[in-house]
């Protein structure tokens, strides 16, 4: 790009009264940018003057003034680059002259005078101006082959629903289903929960009138009798080898070797080139990840409804409550299938079985539903009960429970069901279920009726749940180096879901989008709205794909990494790292890259250590340029020279959270120097080894939360940052600096008035160590 | 004037509501490559969540998805947005709908800096709804630190007072006009999504719960504001009678919902936001008592579990089957007693505690203020969503009770249903 560059500084709110913007000009006048400044940028004539500039020829904006959140339009110019420099906020808003004094008339030629401010000015202005020198306006990805077919995984009626959304909004899909016949589990049932107001009746299964829909739409393709083999490629051109169920092919995906075939006789891991043999015999007969299968079917993206089974109870399992003693205690789902084929009757003898008990929690001592329950299996139960009634005028139900989980709306189904003279519900720990004669005896405590029951039964129903497909499977089968299934689902008890609240889509792996009781143990109504919205995320990600795009977070972000292979060491650590497995290796052991599934956040350019992987935008040299730009005073300076300490911090996060620090009014250190960064996992050692050496007294990365209640939106980025900052602790005690000046905080994007006081205490432990040994130098 | 086959088709969306649900519906559709106006009746976006201090399960907070979500807007053209906007009028059918939104002044220009010299300005002070009147602010505001838009609002409580002209006057950069008129947008869109979401049910109803005669009783969202950073105590949980903090606090379950008098529906997220708003208190006092009167505690799946678990292994917090059916002041004592027989042991317990919070549902906006257009309601307000017909949607609360969660899994599903409206026709 050839960039013709304009800085621009603005007098308003407050920059013009703290600080000597001339001079501050002169910081950029002086290395030969053009300057101009102006009372308020936003004002007319403000964006008058940047307009011109624009229309004639400016195409590089640097602009003093507020903060890049605020006033993003009006300083957005298409076709060039605009880097902010926050003057505002996180210099003149947050270090008011009455702390930080300006210097008096007779000061202002006084070189030993430290107006912190203005330095603290200065400093940013030059690095921005470094930054703009090393980025470029990113050229989008462009994907050579590309499709807008959807694949769903699994035709039950979470599949069925997404296919027939997807259909309506005008794609072409296509539905796998591993069973003979679509249907899935509600096919088997005898009739459903409500799916409408006012919720108080089961009703017949949609299920079927939702096949004949689907088989409606010409664009959808059913495959039933068929598994996916593996998925292979990346959003937008994703490669799927089908196979029958059970079949053994030469695309069946390849699996990581399992932890303990990674170790020799002693414990110790294995050299690679020893794992690679390990990984090659392991997965004998199947064709490497990197080969595409020619007969392969393309797809632009994937929805996962692979659906649940029922629990299945161990061996030895609830025998308190007759299971396995008895073939007259059953579960749930061998109920409705009974249900299902005619009138209720007792296993063991055929007979009518007019006495129905539902026991809904295991108890022994406990509270809880019995494991993968969530609220569907009280909904169940009372849909249960209304069998019995509907078999047997003279039948009766009992629900005995810890807690009816019947959230919002289907609070009616429950009233509807009590209304029942028939059925009979009472809190209760079930503890025992026994043989009486040819029936049972079930024995509940700390019911709602004052004191212990027994009730007589002919049959005994254990609420037991829905345990999602991907318990048992990888089911999505990706051809990914990091492996053929979804990582770290075992936080969701091995459901298919996302970490984020606001976000409930965003699986680690782009283009894969989960719906139904694969996701979560979830009703019929909620399964067929959950595919709806996975249908969108999947067309919005091969949309997003075609248009060379990033998804959410970095929605619209044409960035995406770029790689230097001719220095690459294959060290495979940004295969390893990138959370989304965006990355596999080839046949050397050097990253093949799929940038449709990258999500730009810049974990593999932290992991990088021959610093290979770079941004259009955001690179190696770009922040260690901004890190070498911040003035370092020494003795040579200043008797006492000021502290200088770099901060990397999140720009998710942290960066808000300083500006909101500084609307409310609130200051911190001067010392400091902030580089926002997309993500702490993109932090690269190497710029805190540059702001070490060129004297900088400390550094601090600052970012969120990492755990099982994860924050970061790359999932991984603040853990790896951690692992990365403690590593360097070993480097910085050969140059004798102390490791201390290193460090990391965890800061949520509310906790902005604990900012000040956390930097204050870094500062505090830095001027115990003293000044960098290397300053001046 | 044309045949109702060959109606125009518009090719944007508009949704109606910028809570947490119109932001998703919003972005969602935005983001697939839909124009979309989004348009919000208060000054900011974010509805109901910026209120709350933190989600449950993971105790995060709620401004860090909406300043991601502000961040997608400020880098897509294709969305729109209308703060101080209420849609009027809605004439047509899927595909080709005619909107009249009615903009209210803000009495604010695009010239505010976010400076705040007409908040200092200003003399008197007025309640603040945002606190649910637990906080006096200035008639000239920023809604909240991380609002969006980023601009100040003046409230017409004070235009035409002399605080008004003080905030003209303090302001540099011409950016109050206390002249600003009321206009109406007319605006032509293919879909609509309702995210009007909802309104917390008037705890002054229940009678025998004691809202409104007593301070220290208040409710769950009155916690939140208390809890937050930036309410009214600085996010301390204190006593609003005289700031002490609490040694005991029940927390009063189903207070107006699931009973045929109030809400007759579960209002899905008083059990897991009460479980929360325990974790605050024990944060801040550990070694205050907590009780928890409840029907039936609602935790579904299997990360709501784990929060109630943990919750239960902490040895001062009690749960107690059993609807309350009094709360009053004990005037002796000073402290406020709850009533409510335990289900399971069947004793009778009159319960001192120093604060209470009432768990009080939701109620759809839509049953407080009747909707433009033609949508079908239940008889409790909650919009009903008939694909068949299609073009009008409801997305979140404003389509049944629901958690964060699930609204934005509905809302995501709402922009697939009205892109379908478009395609379609």
């Amino acid at each position: 790009m050839n960039k013709k560059y304009g800085v621009y500084i603005c007098h308003g709110c407050g920059i013009g009264e703290s600080l000597n913007v001339e001079k501050l000009g002169e910081v950029a006048s002086d290395e030969g940018y053009a300057v101009k400044t102006c009372p308020a940028l936003c004002g007319k004539e403000g964006i008058e003057l940047l307009k011109t500039d624009v229309a004639a020829g400016v195409n590089s904006l640097i602009i003093g003034a507020c903060s890049p959140r605020v006033l993003y339009d009006t300083f957005r110019f298409d076709g060039c680059i605009v880097e902010r420099v926050n003057l505002r906020e996180q210099v003149v808003w947050s270090h008011p002259r009455a702390t930080w004094a300006a210097p008096t008339e007779e000061q202002k030629d006084d070189e030993t005078f430290i107006d912190h401010v203005q330095m603290m000015a200065s400093d940013y202005l030059k690095m921005a101006l470094a930054k703009v020198e090393k980025i470029n306006l990113p050229e989008p990805y462009k994907l050579e082959t590309f499709t807008r077919k959807i694949l769903v995984i699994g035709g039950g009626i979470t599949g069925i629903s997404a296919a027939i959304d997807a259909a309506k909004a005008g794609y072409e899909v296509t539905i796998v289903e591993k069973e003979a016949a679509l249907g899935g589990n509600a096919a088997k049932w005898r009739k459903q929960l409500p799916t409408d107001y006012p919720y108080e009746k089961p009703m017949a299964p949609v299920i079927q009138s939702k096949i004949k829909e689907l088989g409606s739409y010409p664009g959808i393709t059913v495959k039933t009798g068929t598994v996916v083999a593996r998925i292979a490629g990346q959003p937008g051109d994703f490669t799927v080898t089908f196979k029958k169920p059970g079949e053994k092919i030469e695309f069946d995906v390849p699996f990581p070797l399992p932890p303990e075939m990674r170790l020799d006789e002693s414990g110790k891991e294995l050299e690679a080139e020893k794992l690679h043999a390990r990984y090659l015999e392991y997965n004998q007969g199947k064709v490497d990840i990197l080969t595409f299968d020619p007969n392969g079917e393309k797809f632009g993206a994937v929805v996962l409804a692979a659906g649940w089974r029922p629990y299945k109870p161990a061996e030895g399992e609830y025998t308190h409550l007759g299971l396995g003693t008895t073939p007259d205690v059953v579960t749930n789902a061998q109920f409705e299938e009974m249900a299902a084929a005619g009138k209720i009757k007792r296993p063991s003898d055929g007979k009518e079985a007019k006495s129905v008990v539902f026991v809904q929690s295991p108890g022994q001592g406990q509270d809880q539903d019995f494991p993968y329950a969530a609220s569907v299996t009280s909904l169940v139960a009372l849909k249960q009960a209304t069998y019995v009634r509907e078999d047997y005028a003279d039948g009766k139900a009992f629900i005995i429970y810890q807690h009816m989980r019947t959230p919002g709306m289907t609070e009616n189904f429950y009233k509807a069901v009590q209304q029942d003279p028939g059925v009979f519900l009472t809190k209760g720990q079930v503890t025992k279920v026994s043989k009486n004669g040819a029936g049972l005896i079930v024995e509940a405590d700390d019911t709602l009726l004052g004191q212990p029951i027994q009730i007589k039964a002919d049959l005994v129903v254990l609420a037991t749940g829905m345990v999602p497909a991907t318990k048992d499977d990888p089911v999505i089968n990706l051809a990914y180096r990091q492996g053929p299934a979804f990582r770290d689902n075992a936080i969701f008890n091995d459901y298919a879901d996302s970490n984020y609240i606001c976000f409930p889509y965003e699986t680690q792996r782009t283009g894969i989008y989960a719906a139904g009781g694969v996701r979560r143990s979830m009703t019929t109504e909620e399964a067929m709205e959950d595919a709806a919205g996975a249908a969108l995320k999947a067309i919005q990600c091969l949309e997003s794909a075609n248009r060379g795009v990033a998804v959410h977070p970095r929605s619209g972000d044409l960035t995406f990494p770029d790689f230097f292979f001719q220095r690459c060491t294959q060290c495979k650590r940004c295969t390893q790292e990138c959370p989304f497995g965006a990355l596999d290796d080839d046949e050397r052991g050097t990253p093949k890259t799929n940038p449709t599934r990258c999500r730009r956040c810049g974990t593999c350019m932290g992991a990088c250590p021959e610093r290979i992987i770079n941004f259009a935008n955001y690179s190696i040299d770009s922040v260690s340029s901004m890190v070498k730009a911040i003035k370092v005073p020494s003795t040579d300076d200043f008797d006492e020279p000021p502290l200088r300490i770099l901060g990397l911090i999140c720009e998710n996060d942290a960066y808000p959270a300083l500006d909101i620090a500084a609307m409310n009014k609130l200051s911190w250190n001067a010392d400091v120097r902030f580089i926002p960064v997309r993500c702490l996992g993109s932090v690269n050692v190497i710029w805190i080894k540059d702001a070490l050496s060129k004297g900088m007294d400390g550094v601090f990365l600052m970012g969120c939360k990492h755990g099982d209640d994860y924050q970061c939106h790359f999932v991984k980025g603040s853990e790896l940052a951690e692992i990365r900052v403690k590593k360097i602790g070993e480097a910085l005690s050969s140059l004798a600096l102390e490791p201390e000046r290193v460090a990391q905080f965890q800061v949520a994007i509310d906790e902005y008035d604990k900012i000040p006081q956390m930097l204050q205490e870094f500062v505090g432990t830095i001027e115990g160590l003293g000044p960098n040994p290397f300053k001046g130098f | 004037m044309t045949d109702e086959k060959a109606a125009p088709v518009s090719g944007s969306i508009m949704v109606v509501g910028g809570g947490i649900s119109g932001l998703t519906t919003a972005l969602e559709a935005a983001e697939v490559g839909y124009e979309v106006f989004l348009v919000e009746k208060n000054p900011y976006l974010g509805g109901r969540v910026a209120q709350l201090n933190q989600y449950f399960p993971k105790l995060c907070p709620p401004t860090c998805g909406l300043e991601i979500n502000f961040k997608r807007i400020k880098d897509n053209p294709r969305i729109k947005v209308l703060t101080m906007a209420e849609v009027e009028k809605v004439e047509g059918g899927p595909g080709n709908y005619a909107v009249a939104v009615k903009v209210r002044p803000r009495y604010v220009n695009e010239n505010c800096t976010c400076c705040g010299a007409c908040t200092e300005a200003c003399q008197t002070e007025i309640a603040s709804d945002f606190d649910f009147g637990m906080k006096q602010i200035k008639g000239a505001y920023l809604p909240f630190a991380m609002a969006f838009p980023a601009r100040y609002v003046i409230d017409p409580r004070i235009v035409g007072t002399e605080d008004a002209q003080r905030a003209k006057e303090a302001c540099k950069y011409d950016a109050v006009d206390l002249e600003m008129q009321p206009k109406t947008l007319n605006l032509n869109v293919g879909a609509v999504v309702w995210a009007t979401g909802w309104v917390p049910y008037d705890a002054k109803k229940m009678d025998n719960l004691g809202f409104g005669k007593h301070k220290n009783i208040i409710t769950n969202m009155m916690m939140e504001r208390l809890a937050a950073p930036n309410g009214p105590t600085q996010g301390k949980v204190i006593r609003p009678s005289d700031g002490k903090a609490p040694a005991s606090i029940a927390f009063v379950q189903c207070a107006g919902s699931r009973d045929e008098n109030y809400l007759p529906y579960c209002s899905y997220i008083c059990c897991m936001a009460s479980l929360k708003q325990a974790t605050y208190v024990r944060a801040q006092y550990p070694e205050a008592k907590i009780y928890i009167f409840y029907i039936d505690l609602r935790a579904p799946g299997y990360r709501y579990e784990k929060f109630y678990e943990n919750i239960k292994k902490d040895p001062n917090v009690f749960f107690i089957k059993g609807k309350v059916a009094e709360v009053s002041e004990d005037k002796a004592a000073g402290s406020i007693t709850v009533v409510a027989e335990n289900a399971v042991t069947g004793e009778k317990i009159h319960q001192a505690v120093e604060m209470v919070v009432l768990a009080t549902g939701m109620q759809p906006t839509a049953a407080v203020n009747k909707l433009p257009g033609a949508v079908k309601t239940t008889p409790d307000g909650f919009i009903l969503n008939d694909y068949a017909v299609g073009g009008m949607f409801a997305a979140g609360c404003a389509n049944k009770p629901a958690d964060v969660v699930s609204s934005n899994q509905n809302a995501t599903g709402m922009a697939l249903k009205a892109i379908q409206t478009l395609v379609r026709r």
